[in-house]
């Protein structure tokens, strides 16, 4: 065992765990810091979008310090069907800002600069160890944890459990579920890298400007799932993600899924001769607030993925992570200021606290979408988005048929698709669940 | 419909980091006779491949390109089909830019 005693014990330096562990260093805290990788951002994966007021509030000069890629000035959504697709662009010189609201980031890079600012503010982080189990003592009560290092036995009076969306501490101690196929997604992504002047030219860029695309439809084959294009420096993040219980129920294969989007005759042009140097996976939550597990305990609290934190709708979740991670840490040093115990009670107000936060109440606005979306994604991902492009079609091409029939024909085709009352019933489910 | 093209997932693993822990995998396939429905689906969802039919119909496990995504785990360890665990501290996937 090792004989030095800790405030507190993070485990994993994703986004949560890194906000977490800066968070109580800064307030003069004893922090470990755990992490499996060879370096703090080996095992880690997301698109990856940065947002900026999260990040502020932990490193308030990150923008001169932070590996950053580009700063986001275009949001393009596309509804594809096999051949085209359907976009709604929103792009303004309003992000041309000093202060951006938004960038895109490549995670291994950026989370070995955020340790450094952890290690910075005096937290000790410990690479290449895996926590094997949670240590309790004759109460039940965490009182640390057990690695695969020789001697690994750490006690601390506190754990913070930020060992993401796939992490086995929580659930083999009882924590909390496994996730389950229809609250998790798989998604696959690959770096494919350019010359900065040929991202800048396919996507219309000048300078550090980005452009984000996110796009759904046939490409997940009825599947509730979605691709996503992000613009980095010299390269592109492209990725395709379906919920896991989908792959599972279909047999579709996520890099059969990855590479029929590439091929897709939107997308091939943006990637045409690029050098491939990664490919990825990673699981997502989805599940929403309804999925969301017990928040603390006596000795611990989760934070950030492993506690589903994520907003499927929006596509935000590393902002949920910091957050929760650094309001987590708050909430322990006011628990450590009083100098009292890290118990259940006292540690609840940590829920207290992220009830009160964008958090929670952004999870909770959309709790009804996730099991619409999936009991519903023949309609939402297949259907609509053929339908919607025939529409489309019909609309732009001039071939002599008076506009008064191809109207009627449009309308003929949707009805024909899901009925009228098929219709009228989407419309309800999806503008009550958005509500 | 739904005619795949040919992926050919090594060549896509070829581009990762691995430290492989040589005989000490992470991930471990129960033995059976007939694989269940939710061992068959691994041979599909696996990102990484790693899951392949031997001449007997079993399913086999190869850890060495596993990308530490967790969909295995999540499909067919509440059977006990497998048994997950994380690689030991500083082996698996190194991810350059993730």
């Amino acid at each position: 065992m090792i004989e030095e005693r800790f405030d507190a014990i993070v485990v994993g330096a994703g986004m949560a765990g890194n906000a977490a562990a800066l968070t109580m260093a800064k307030r003069g805290m004893k922090v470990l810091q755990l992490e499996r990788g060879e370096y703090p951002g080996s095992k880690n994966v997301q698109g990856a979008i940065l947002y900026a007021d999260m990040m502020e509030k932990l490193v308030p000069e990150f923008r001169e310090e932070a590996p950053l890629e580009r700063h986001l000035i275009e949001q393009r959504f596309w509804m594809m069907d096999d051949r085209s697709h359907v976009g709604m662009h929103y792009r303004s010189d309003d992000f041309n800002e000093e202060r951006p609201n938004r960038y895109t980031i490549i995670r291994a890079q950026f989370d070995k600069w955020f340790s450094s600012k952890v290690r910075e503010a005096g937290a000790t982080l410990l690479c290449e160890t895996t926590v094997t189990e949670l240590v309790r003592d004759e109460r039940e009560r965490i009182v640390g944890v057990r690695t695969d290092r020789r001697d690994g036995e750490i006690h601390a009076d506190v754990v913070v459990l930020a060992e993401g969306v796939n992490g086995l501490l929580g659930t083999r101690a009882g924590l909390r579920a496994r996730p389950s196929p229809d609250n998790v997604a798989l998604a696959v992504k690959e770096m494919h890298f350019l010359p900065r002047e040929t991202i800048e030219a396919r996507f219309n860029l000048k300078g550090d400007e980005g452009v984000v695309i996110e796009a759904a439809g046939t490409i997940s084959r009825g599947m509730t799932g979605m691709g996503f294009i992000y613009a980095n420096k010299e390269c592109i993040s492209l990725g395709m993600g379906c919920l896991v219980a989908d792959f599972q129920r279909t047999g579709q294969t996520p890099y059969g899924l990855l590479d029929q989007f590439k091929s897709h005759p939107s997308v091939a042009p943006l990637i045409a001769g690029s050098e491939v140097k990664e490919y990825s996976a990673h699981l997502i939550p989805e599940g929403g607030y309804k999925s969301i597990p017990q928040l603390y305990g006596e000795g611990w609290v989760v934070v950030g993925d492993a506690a589903q934190l994520n907003n499927a709708i929006h596509r935000e979740g590393s902002n949920l992570a910091m957050t929760s991670g650094r309001i987590a840490a708050e909430a322990i040093g006011l628990v450590k200021s009083r100098g009292e115990p890290m118990s259940a009670t006292n540690l609840s107000i940590y829920k207290k606290m992220l009830d009160d936060s964008f958090v929670i109440k952004d999870l909770k606005k959309y709790k009804d979408m996730p099991p619409l979306m999936h009991t519903q994604s023949q309609n939402f991902f297949l259907t609509y988005p053929q339908l919607i492009s025939k529409a489309m079609q019909n609309f732009v091409r001039v071939d002599g048929t008076p506009k008064v029939e191809k109207e009627k024909a449009t309308l003929k085709s949707f009805v024909k698709a899901r009925s009228w009352t098929g219709l009228f019933g989407d419309a309800c489910r999806f503008a009550r669940a958005w509500r | 419909m739904n005619v795949e093209p040919p992926v050919r997932v090594e060549d896509k693993l070829y581009y990762n980091r691995y430290l492989v822990d040589i005989g000490h995998p992470h991930v471990k396939v129960r033995a059976h006779t007939t694989p269940s429905p939710q061992l068959l689906a691994l041979l599909k969802a696996c990102p990484a491949r790693c899951y392949e039919l031997n001449d007997d119909g079993q399913v086999e496990i190869t850890v060495d390109g596993c990308i530490e995504c967790g969909t295995c785990r999540v499909i067919a360890e509440p059977t006990g089909d497998i048994e997950w665990s994380h690689p030991r501290g500083g082996y698996g996937v190194q991810f350059k830019f993730g």
